[in-house]
């Protein structure tokens, strides 16, 4: 297939760039991905609109004479940034911890759950329910509890975000280890593979694209745990994260360092959805249909 | 002819009733390549599966030359789809019978290239299933089946999703590992023209209760080749199954 392209590269230039529908993908007849489909042009793209949406904020608050404390321009905002940089970051490596903490034992959790659901009808006939009412109740009204009930806040904190990072993991486990080939499952019967086995080399492998999908949810939903639950326990101190930061801005009607705080928390989701996309890449790139590139 | 193994008075119930299978017996002799021929919901598979201990029998036997209870390690089974690891590459999934009996990579290296060479797949062993054509992954497949050296081979229409070229020479190269190993192979077709083709013995059956009505000889001598279906004897034979096919056919109760 790339010998045929090549060769109609070399070849004399089509009169125009009629498309050719691929797998997944759309080439011009000369076997060039058309322009929208470069890559360069699919990172510069959401960058020029976003720079041009951040100068069209700050032309639009210097025009109009907007105060800072209605709504401040994105200079003053970066400049704030900069000037609260030492206190705000460590603010965010305390709202890191918690979001990460907090999803790492969402994986372990919601995995050895899964797989214990997966071996067992019985277990998860019984504790099911369980899981969904975690999932189903929200986190702001569960929150304020579990910080009455836990002296420590940073454990309330890594427990709220738990709870909403759990279930996405713990569902989609299950279902990845229920969706393993049945042909592939009598072929373990038939070579008698044991039960460790079979999870090795059958279950986790097949379970792994529905995980790193509920992963990717993971990730957000713990960051969002964390900064709600932050909002929640309205914690201060040296232990603070960036929800309190802006909590505390909000008091003192800071409100470029507000969006200072707000800008880390965005830039930290952003981070953490590109780190799990990335991961997913490498997991899943040789063999799973939602991770492969198909550029034939 | 030694006996490999006999079902006696083989019979499948489901829980909802249906008969899956009805007074099927049969005897299977060694290094034979015997089809099952009939339509959908005869009890083909379900026979095949039965034998692999995939099924539960409601009534009757399966006995085996030689006694013993569990010959999972004397069979290997085919499936009408590839029914391949995706996330494993191709040596990782023919090596998979092999490490599953606790036998390491580097013990298995020889075993596993040679079926990959035997299937004509040897430059393939690091490809990953994707990126393969289906009939290189039903040989694939095959050669999953074939690294353990069964004494069985079970085969439940492993060419049925394949185009008739791809299918011819698959049938060949079924045949030719048949005569160079000398296994036994129970096949499971939907296609008349191929078990006449593969088969020393066809046995037919009919649906609504699956159940066997006439076992047919096919005595034209091995190797086998593409010319054997251009011979009066091959279409003397196609027609003589296709009537007893439909004579079974019309006595679907």
């Amino acid at each position: 297939m790339n010998d045929t392209r090549t060769a109609a590269r070399s070849g004399p230039a089509p009169q125009r760039s009629a498309r050719t529908p691929t797998m997944g993908r759309v080439m011009t007849r000369d076997g060039a991905l058309p322009w929208t489909q470069r890559r360069w042009v699919r990172t510069a793209l959401p960058i020029a609109i976003s720079l041009l949406a951040l100068v069209g904020w700050e032309v639009l608050v210097r025009v109009n004479r907007i105060p800072h404390y209605i709504l401040p321009g994105p200079l003053l905002i970066a400049q704030t940034l900069w000037d609260n940089l030492d206190s705000l970051m460590l603010s965010w490596w305390f709202t890191v911890k918690i979001t990460f903490g907090a999803l790492l034992l969402a994986v372990v959790g919601g995995v050895l759950l899964a797989t214990v659901f997966a071996l067992s009808r019985w277990v998860e006939l019984s504790m099911f329910p369980f899981a969904v009412v975690l999932q189903v109740t929200p986190i702001i009204a569960i929150a304020p509890l579990i910080i009455i009930y836990i002296p420590s806040t940073t454990a309330a904190l890594l427990l709220c975000a738990w709870i909403v990072a759990f279930f996405p993991i713990l569902s989609n486990t299950v279902i990845g280890l229920r969706s393993a080939d049945l042909n592939l499952r009598d072929l373990f019967v038939l070579y008698r593979a044991s039960r460790w086995q079979t999870l090795r080399y059958l279950l986790a492998p097949a379970a792994m694209p529905y995980f790193m999908a509920g992963l990717k949810v993971a990730g957000g939903l713990s960051l969002i745990g964390a900064v709600v639950a932050e909002f929640t326990a309205g914690a201060a101190g040296r232990e603070t994260g960036l929800a309190s930061r802006i909590l505390e801005a909000s008091f003192r009607t800071e409100i470029p360092k507000m969006f200072a705080a707000l800008v880390l928390v965005s830039l930290t989701g952003i981070a953490i959805f590109l780190i799990f996309n990335l991961v997913a890449r490498l997991v899943l790139g040789k063999w799973h249909e939602s991770e492969i590139k198909v550029r034939r | 002819m030694t006996t490999l193994l006999e079902l006696r008075n083989i019979h499948k119930r489901y829980d909802s009733g249906t008969v899956a299978l009805q007074d099927m017996s049969l005897v299977v002799g060694e290094h034979q390549f015997v089809s099952l021929l009939g339509p959908s919901g005869c009890g083909k598979s379900t026979a095949l599966k039965m034998i692999a201990g995939l099924s539960s029998i409601t009534a009757g036997s399966i006995t085996w030359s030689g006694g013993g209870t569990d010959h999972a390690h004397d069979m290997s089974f085919v499936f009408q789809e590839p029914t391949l690891m995706p996330w494993a590459t191709v040596f990782d999934n023919v090596w998979l019978p092999l490490r599953l009996a606790g036998r390491s990579r580097d013990q298995a290296r020889a075993v596993v290239d040679a079926a990959l060479r035997t299937v004509g797949l040897g430059q393939f062993a690091q490809a990953y299933p994707r990126e393969l054509s289906g009939g290189m992954m039903m040989r694939v497949s095959i050669a999953r089946a074939m690294v353990t050296q069964p004494r069985l081979l079970l085969m439940d229409e492993p060419f049925a999703a394949l185009d008739e070229m791809t299918r011819f020479k698959l049938n060949n190269d079924t045949l030719s590992l048949w005569h160079s190993a000398r296994f036994t192979v129970l096949f499971v077709t939907h296609s008349v023209y191929e078990a006449v083709y593969l088969s020393q013995r066809i046995v037919i059956m009919a649906a609504r209760p699956g159940r066997v009505v006439t076992v047919i000889d096919v005595e034209e001598p091995y190797p086998r080749s593409d010319g054997f279906r251009a011979t009066v004897r091959y279409n003397e034979l196609c027609v003589q199954v296709s009537k007893a096919l439909y004579a079974a056919g019309e006595q679907d109760e």
